[in-house]
């Protein structure tokens, strides 16, 4: 594998493993702060793809597409978790699953009613559609670098509201311990449909921003919310932190895998979830500080 | 209610064993089909409804069962021996599950959910990326496995009547199993695994060494019904081991009421009706099929058996508030 080669399939890891801790860090910040299983998180992804399709096709650009469509991801998650999720919160994990995949059949349907089941491309914004050259024979796409850079933004925003705002501390207080959060007078309900609606947000603007990248096609949401559950599972739940560094991995042993092992790339990740359950059953930092 | 129940009983398995005589080719299939699920939905009811232990990835120990059947023969058009066939199917879905059991047993809860998704779409992943039995197309199977024994020939899985009986007295057998299995003392300490598993260690109880004998004995029960699905549809592709699957198995186990194993049964029939009553409606069933599971763990969390006792905690709740 000569230079150039290695360093697209860098480029390619760091760009999967983000937008993975994109959705993955809003799934295990629910299932931290609420003890919600949700498999309809994926279904946010999707959404969140669709979103963009529809959206630019309105608005003439992706660009319009975003700016719109990540306030009506917050809209829809808060008030999704207001007529639904909150009824979730007192039943136990095997009725969540349940529910949770009732809501991925409603939301696939009316996807498909909506926009119908075609393949679409959503396309790239016209000033970032060229490429970089590497060496003599390669390129790299501008947008492709942009999906990066957008997410590595995000995953600090991200980082920095955890850390440094009051909002973050109540939330990593949540994840860490629920009960004592409750009892120390904060209002949990609001917090709940704040961290749920940050959740949405996130998952959807990683399926917006990647739509150009990835296309859009119907059942996207279930194979990366599959793929997320394992990031959660080898960072360990509550664990924004682990959700990077597991994110990370899973895109570097996923793109590595497809160009070294073609035929087992899809088992790989799986394999390395099971190394690290033998070594930490719960997952690399379980409930840190954030 | 203790008279009412072996009537009921009679009525059932007399209605089951009549419907050949009076329901055509299709329903004949149908309650065939049914019945296998019934007896995947019953494995599963070992784990979650018994035991305690919410599988999410059940499918791959039915799906790699059915795979096993194409496997077990040189080509799609030679039959292979159901003698030879079906023990080596289920014995690789209990191996299957004893490796996945010994992982995913060291987690618990959540943990244990998404774990077992997991490694059930790894299998997935398997039978779907690789040239194996037709990668992601999958394959036909062109003959029905043979059952004779020696030049004794006691039935043929090809005629539908035939496989009818088979799946009916397999039904049966598979139940009365899990009955006896509940009973004994193995079966006791699953069911103190559920209520409190710390108990049972400190009564001494190695929880572990059960977690996974009920995880491999429900794989290869789940086996069974893999085996016989593939027979039956003459096809097998990853769809049979997909997390879709997986889903679907829970809900029979929710719908009928878990750790009974009659739930079990009850919930394979009503969800697989329902599914059949849905999709000739619109074509976009899946719409109706999502408000119907919701629907179901809000209204009925005690399932279809538990209709009943759900009814009569409302009823003091309101009559009481």
């Amino acid at each position: 594998m000569d230079l150039q080669i290695f360093l697209i399939q860098v480029l390619n890891s760091i760009q999967y493993g983000l937008l993975l801790f994109l959705v993955a860090s809003g799934l295990t910040l629910i299932f931290g702060i609420m003890g919600v299983i949700n498999l309809a998180h994926g279904s946010f992804y999707m959404l969140g793809a669709y979103a963009a399709f529809v959206l630019s096709g309105l608005t003439g650009g992706l660009l319009w597409a975003i700016v719109l469509g990540v306030p009506l991801a917050v809209l829809f998650g808060y008030v999704l978790e207001w007529i639904f999720f909150s009824f979730l919160y007192r039943r136990d994990h095997l009725q969540q699953v349940l529910l949770t995949y009732g809501l991925i059949l409603v939301f696939e349907e009316v996807r498909s009613l909506a926009v119908g089941d075609d393949v679409h491309g959503v396309a790239v914004p016209a000033a970032l559609a060229s490429s970089i050259p590497l060496g003599s024979a390669m390129s790299y796409p501008v947008y492709n670098l942009v999906i990066s850079a957008a997410c590595v933004i995000v995953a600090a925003l991200l980082f920095v509201l955890l850390r440094r705002t009051r909002l973050g501390m109540m939330i990593r207080a949540g994840a860490s311990n629920r009960e004592m959060v409750r009892s120390l007078g904060i209002e949990i309900d609001f917090l709940f449909r704040v961290v749920f609606a940050l959740g949405v947000a996130l998952a959807a603007f990683a399926g917006m921003i990647n739509a150009p990248a990835s296309s859009v096609y119907p059942g996207m949401g279930n194979q990366v919310l599959i793929i997320c559950f394992v990031v959660v599972v080898i960072g360990g739940i509550g664990s924004v932190t682990g959700a990077l560094i597991a994110a990370l991995a899973i895109g570097f042993v996923d793109t590595f895998g497809k160009v070294f092992l073609p035929d087992y790339s899809g088992v790989l990740v799986y394999l390395l979830m099971a190394v690290v359950l033998v070594w930490r059953p719960e997952g690399l930092l379980r409930e840190s500080s954030a | 209610m203790s008279i009412a129940r072996p009537i009921l009983w009679s009525v059932a398995l007399l209605a089951l064993a009549a419907l050949p005589f009076v329901a055509g080719k299709f329903y004949i299939d149908l309650i065939a089909k049914i019945m296998i699920m019934a007896i995947f939905a019953m494995s599963l009811d070992l784990l979650v409804g018994v035991t305690g232990l919410v599988s999410l990835g059940h499918a791959a120990f039915f799906g790699l069962a059915s795979y096993m059947l194409v496997l077990a023969a040189p080509d799609q058009y030679t039959a292979v021996s159901l003698w030879t066939s079906l023990p080596l199917a289920m014995a690789a879905s209990a191996l299957l599950a004893l490796v996945i059991g010994a992982l995913v047993l060291r987690t618990r809860g959540v943990y244990f959910i998404m774990v077992t998704l997991a490694f059930s779409q790894m299998v997935y992943f398997v039978f779907h990326d690789t040239k194996i039995a037709g990668g992601s197309d999958g394959t036909y199977i062109y003959v029905k496995p043979n059952a004779s024994i020696g030049a004794w020939s006691p039935f043929n899985l090809g005629d539908n009547a035939h496989f009818y009986y088979a799946m009916l007295a397999l039904l049966a057998l598979t139940f009365l199993f899990l009955r006896m299995l509940l009973a004994s003392r193995f079966g006791r300490a699953l069911r103190g695994i559920k209520s409190n598993e710390q108990r049972m260690r400190a009564l001494g109880f190695n929880t572990y060494a059960y977690k996974l004998a009920a995880f491999t004995i429900a794989g290869a029960i789940a086996g069974l019904a893999g085996y016989f699905a593939a027979v039956q549809f003459g096809f097998v592709n990853p769809e049979m081991l997909s997390w879709h699957q997986s889903a679907n198995v829970l809900l029979m186990v929710i719908l009928g009421g878990m750790g009974n194993l009659v739930g079990a049964v009850v919930g394979a029939f009503a969800l697989v009706l329902a599914q059949d009553l849905f999709s000739s409606l619109t074509k976009h069933w899946l719409l109706l099929m999502g408000g119907f599971v919701i629907a179901v763990v809000v209204l009925l969390p005690n399932g279809l058996t538990g209709a009943g006792q759900t009814w009569r905690h409302w009823r003091e709740r309101t009559r009481s508030g």
